[in-house]
């Protein structure tokens, strides 16, 4: 099953090749500039993984990160960062991000993390299912 | 006034910590763009070994990519050259618009972090003055990061050098929320100390929505 992976970085330059790689890696990717739009992509859209920039103008990524937790805590999100402050990887860690990958990024480790994530996605959903069926067995008179 | 230099150094390494990090940083990000290229040169070599053919218009774009971001890290490389040779004497004749020009550069992506935008306003000839160029570099840096937070909704701030009858000054403009301040208060030791230093007077007139720093005449030093 093809990831489905979304980009954001403000640097257009950089999410549209690394989107055509990954594309040709099999994944589906979607990109987006400001993390205002990735916000409102996550609204209605299913993704594996959401590979986020650290620093944006406006809306940072811990920001965002933070917003993207509140809207689905299961989302896994990779930070990508240009500077790696220990302080803000970790910083990111405890806000609920999966991992950190500093650029200039290799597609080949950050493509195991975006499969991690997929993987951890899918665990995440079929115990959110396990528990809707023991629920709806529990509530049930059968 | 009296000069607390071991206040003002400290001040000073943060501000070379904090222009040296805003630099490296957006290098990081112009590699990382040439990174994506090499490595889609990489992909398409791959697919022509197996037998896809490359497209000669395909490379020219990439091309033309990696020129951009070649270009621009050797701007940034410029800019972190020039503020580094800002040490070299400690007093020195400048052109004010220069050092205003290099501080905008090196603020600019500071300021696009919080969506607002720096420009200097045209200026009518240069305005030579002799000063410490590390110190006032450090003081309008200073003054631009107190009034990106006070710029109001305008999101824009100019920066204007003009000459006076007894040497320079520098206005801040366009701060809309001058007024009305923020929870930092300003000026504080660090941009007095730093006044002290290069002997300019700091001031703020919440009516007009500026901060001025006016240059004072170094003795036996005439203003251009």
């Amino acid at each position: 099953m093809s990831e489905k992976v979304l980009l954001v970085d403000d640097e257009a330059d950089f999410i549209s090749i690394m989107a055509e790689r990954m594309e040709a890696r099999g994944m589906e990717v979607s990109t987006a500039t400001s993390a205002r739009e990735a916000l409102e992509m996550v609204e209605d859209r299913f993704f594996d993984a959401v590979v986020l920039d650290l620093m944006m103008p406006e809306m940072d990524g811990l920001e965002a990160l933070k917003a993207f937790k509140e809207k689905n805590p299961d989302l896994q999100v990779i930070m990508l960062t240009g500077h790696a402050t220990v302080e803000k990887g970790i910083e990111a860690i405890k806000l609920g991000a999966m991992d950190l990958v500093e650029k200039p990024a290799d597609l080949g480790t950050l493509s195991e993390k975006i499969k991690k994530a997929q993987a951890r996605k899918l665990i995440l959903v079929e115990k959110h299912n396990e528990e809707r069926i023991r629920k709806i067995i529990g509530t049930k008179g059968w | 006034m009296a000069l607390n230099r071991d206040s003002t150094d400290t001040v000073g390494i943060r501000f070379f910590g904090k222009v040296t990090a805003s630099v490296t940083h957006e290098i990081k990000n112009a590699l990382a763009v040439i990174n994506e290229n090499a490595g889609l040169l990489e992909d398409l070599t791959v697919m022509s070994d197996r037998g896809v053919p490359i497209d000669p218009e395909r490379l020219k774009v990439m091309a033309k990519k990696i020129l951009t971001q070649v270009q621009r890290v050797d701007g940034i490389v410029k800019n972190m050259n020039g503020f580094a040779h800002s040490v070299d004497e400690d007093e020195k004749c400048i052109d004010l618009a220069e050092l205003l020009n290099l501080v905008i550069r090196l603020a600019g992506r500071h300021a696009a972090m919080r969506g607002v935008s720096l420009e200097m306003a045209p200026v009518d000839g240069a305005v030579m003055v002799t000063t410490v160029p590390f110190a006032l570099e450090n003081l309008v840096w200073l003054c631009l990061e107190y009034a990106m937070g006070v710029c109001g909704n305008g999101k824009r701030i100019c920066l204007i050098p003009e000459k006076t009858t007894t040497g320079a000054r520098i206005r801040i403009t366009r701060l809309e929320s001058l007024s009305a301040g923020t929870a930092d208060p300003f000026p504080t030791e660090r941009e007095t100390s730093l006044s002290g230093v290069i002997g300019a007077d700091l001031a703020l007139d919440a009516v007009a929505g500026e901060i001025t720093v006016t240059l004072l005449p170094k003795p036996g030093a005439a203003a251009g």
